[in-house]
């Protein structure tokens, strides 16, 4: 039993730490997300080649550090306390994660592309209205001679208008919702017959609606085995709502410490806002979401590599009290910090926003209860892969 | 990082496993199974047991009896008792005074009250809360005045749990009333057979004789009862508040009244003829407790982690008690839910009636009175709003 951090760990966080200190201040990334790329590709550079944070999670035989869920862990959280937008949690954490997992020369070759920070890659899963369930897929994929043909639409896609190549889930049989039957394939997105429709997120990142209208792909273009993608996709999106969990901790953190100091700052009635009881109060309330939070998180994160089943059931736990807690603690950090709360110009409304999104990412606090209530119920393997 | 226990502390476990199972009294648990009250010879029976096994007292040191245990191991023992339903160790002894002894006792009371606390044969009460001092504890106004080699103490204690059974009893008493309040305090043993004590019941709302008012009248205290300096008693009174926050959790108790609700919820009739846990909004209410508790278990085991690198428990355990007691008040409340119409009857037992079927399911019998009774734990061993003011100050700096 011991919840601390490795050395190389420590390390791995202090360094990002210090490096998102010097080029990601809130105004740095202000003006960065205003621009028309919304991102800037010379931090993704620098996290790949001059920390090598972007391999830190991901095994050596593929060029990785060889670490695991543990570090992404300190990544994710380092990165929610500067609230980078950069796509870590897409590309890393669940396009790595995906082609990791997946033995073909193509499959290793992006994931050195990954690490070395010259792909951006992100999954399409979601669809209109599919929800939260990723076998919950429309999308189609037809053999058409030795390759294959992709119609559907895909939506909300993160990170979709910074990739190259999209990781996008599709039917090769099965009804709609059925586990069987649905197929990972790689897609250039200058592929004939891909259009993406680019816009800005509540939180100051990028997504895309993606039309996929009779894409045309050869034989190599499937990943894995054909209609069998699904438990390793269960499997992926886990290490990243565990990873999410673990950006919240970050957020909140941040939520936390903004919050208490301005209480200590501002003045009303003749005292500093924090000699008043109820708000202290209301601000040990949010320390403990925070720090049940971090419970949670460090729970599903160790368990990751647990059988399906006891992965699930943890991370579905997790995420459903870390989604609650993001609301809660943002909802609390903007009642103590008054109107000015609110405004544009405070990093604290940005994190709030963030918070808000995180927790409806991946699965809503209900989606995860009730998938946790459902594991518990029928022990349902399928569900999870 | 990592979650396992060693190969040596699941040995233990099940050692200390088979242990309760071949050495717990039967009268006891049966006493427990049909709802009856338990008496002072049933919690020390049980007591004594683990005594003759060296493991009455498991966080003292070795010195005095302990059984040297790491933190991980205290943290498994406790886990099997409460896991198996045991009657707790009484804490007021082994928990609360006899740390504080042990630290700033004298070598003459270690000898004269160590022995016989580990070993079951003194039941020991606390003398803290007043009429007018409760989350001000401070402000208590029981009075010792210093008589020769006495101490003459007047005054009145409150809440004083298991005082009828209790043979002597640890005390804050004001001895210097000129002084600044936390400054005027002394901490004093007294023989609860003293003349001029005197134990009355208060009888709780569900009906429960387990808290006393302590009347002090002209009691003399001999000097040499008295544990550390004179007025120097709130520095053992902080420290015993220390002591007695760990552990106040009840992450397994609760965790074995969960599964008592869900047995229940199992078989009684929800409002749409299934049973209840198939009641989408009961089973709901069921699995955010569970989860709630599930992040109370991780919080604790973060705790025990770092008191296992020697670094003592903090003010962090405020929140295991904020939130261990929330938790335990919410299960009751949803036992008394499950148990519907028949939380209602007010039963010891079944009126009479010719071979008359029992009245309501096993399961409500009692469901009301522990919820009512369960109130207390946001209120007792500093409320959660004094533990949310200790998080406020000592962690957030406000």
């Amino acid at each position: 039993m011991d919840f601390s951090f490795s050395e190389e760990q420590r390390l791995l966080r202090d360094s990002l730490a210090s490096f998102l200190a010097d080029t990601y201040s809130f105004e740095a990334r202000r003006k960065a997300i205003a621009t028309e790329a919304g991102w800037r590709p010379e931090i993704w550079r620098a996290l790949a080649q001059d920390l090598g944070v972007l391999g830190a999670a991901l095994p050596e035989e593929l060029g990785g550090l060889g670490g695991g869920p543990v570090d992404n862990l300190v990544v994710m959280q380092a990165l929610g306390q500067a609230l980078v937008v950069e796509p870590y949690l897409e590309t890393v954490v669940i396009g790595a994660g995906l082609l990791k997992r997946i033995d073909s020369p193509a499959a290793k070759a992006a994931v050195e592309q990954i690490i070395a920070g010259e792909l951006i890659t992100t999954l399409a899963w979601g669809e209109p209205t599919s929800r939260y369930d990723p076998a919950d897929v429309s999308t189609t994929a037809r053999r058409d001679g030795a390759g294959w043909r992709l119609d559907g639409r895909k939506a909300v896609v993160s990170a979709a208008p910074w990739a190259s190549k999209l990781l996008v889930t599709a039917r090769t049989s099965g009804a709609r919702r059925e586990g069987q039957g649905i197929s990972l394939f790689l897609v250039g997105k200058d592929a004939p017959g891909v259009t993406l429709r680019d816009y800005p997120t509540v939180d100051g990142r990028r997504a895309a609606e993606i039309t996929l209208d009779g894409v045309m792909l050869g034989a190599d273009a499937l990943l894995g085995q054909e209609g069998q993608a699904l438990p390793g996709i269960e499997a992926t999106l886990d290490e990243a709502r565990a990873a999410l969990c673990a950006e919240a901790l970050g957020v909140m953190g941040e939520m936390v410490r903004q919050t208490v100091d301005y209480a200590k700052q501002r003045r009303q009635f003749g005292h500093a806002i924090a000699d008043f009881q109820v708000l202290q109060h209301r601000m040990v309330d949010m320390f403990i979401r925070q720090e049940q939070s971090v419970s949670m998180t460090y729970m599903a994160t160790l368990k990751l590599d647990l059988p399906p089943l006891e992965r699930a059931r943890a991370v579905s736990a997790a995420k459903a009290h870390v989604g609650r807690a993001c609301t809660a603690v943002g909802q609390a950090a903007v009642q103590v910090h008054g109107g000015i709360g609110l405004t544009e110009e405070l990093a604290l409304s940005h994190y709030f926003k963030r918070a808000a999104m995180i927790e409806q990412a991946l699965g809503s606090s209900d989606f995860h209860l009730r998938r946790y209530e459902m594991l518990d119920r029928s022990g349902e393997l399928e569900a999870v892969g | 990082m990592n979650l396992d226990f060693s190969p040596e502390d699941l040995a233990f476990r099940d050692e200390v496993r088979r242990f309760i199972e071949e050495n717990y009294p039967a009268a006891v648990r049966s006493k427990q199974e049909s709802g009856e009250e338990l008496g002072r010879e049933d919690f020390l029976a049980w007591h004594r047991i683990l005594g003759a096994r060296g493991w009455s007292a498991p966080a003292w040191p070795v010195e005095y009896g302990g059984p040297g245990w790491s933190s991980i191991q205290k943290f498994i023992f406790a886990e099997e008792l409460a896991r198996a339903g045991t009657v707790p160790i009484l804490p007021f002894g082994i928990n609360m005074v006899a740390p504080v002894i042990q630290a700033f006792g004298t070598p003459e009371q270690k000898q004269r009250f160590l022995p016989p606390t580990l070993a079951g044969e003194i039941w020991w009460c606390q003398g803290y809360s007043e009429p007018g001092a409760g989350s001000d504890l401070a402000g208590l106004s029981t009075r010792a005045v210093r008589d020769g080699d006495h101490y003459v103490v007047n005054g009145q204690k409150t809440w004083t749990t298991l005082a009828q059974f209790a043979d002597w009893g640890f005390f804050l008493v004001r001895t210097d009333p000129a002084a600044k309040k936390q400054e005027g305090i002394s901490f004093l043993l007294i023989d609860m057979k003293s003349p001029g004590v005197t134990v009355r019941p208060i009888i709780t709302l569900d009906g429960a004789h387990e808290v006393n008012e302590v009347w002090l009248e002209d009691v003399r205290v001999p000097v040499e009862n008295r544990v550390f300096e004179e007025n120097k008693g709130w520095t053992c009174a902080k420290f015993l508040l220390a002591h007695e926050r760990t552990g106040i959790a009840g992450v397994a108790r609760s965790k074995r009244a969960l599964e008592r609700l869900r047995a229940t919820a199992a078989t009684e009739a929800g409002d749409d003829g299934q049973p209840l846990d198939q009641d989408p909004f009961f089973r709901r209410k069921m699995t955010e407790l569970e989860i709630e508790l599930m992040a109370l278990e991780y919080t604790e085991l973060r705790t025990l982690a770092r008191e296992a690198q020697g670094k003592g428990p903090g003010p962090e355990s405020s929140l295991l008690k904020i939130e261990g007691s929330v938790i335990q008040q919410r299960l009751a409340e949803l036992a008394l839910e499950a148990a519907g119409r028949y939380g209602a009857p007010h039963l010891k037992d079944d009126p009479p009636g010719e071979n008359a079927p029992p009245i309501g399911p096993k399961s409500a019998r009692g469901a009301a009175d522990v919820y009512f009774n369960m109130r207390k734990t946001s209120i007792y061993g500093g409320s959660n709003e004094i533990q949310r003011n200790i998080i406020a100050k000592a962690v957030l700096g406000l």
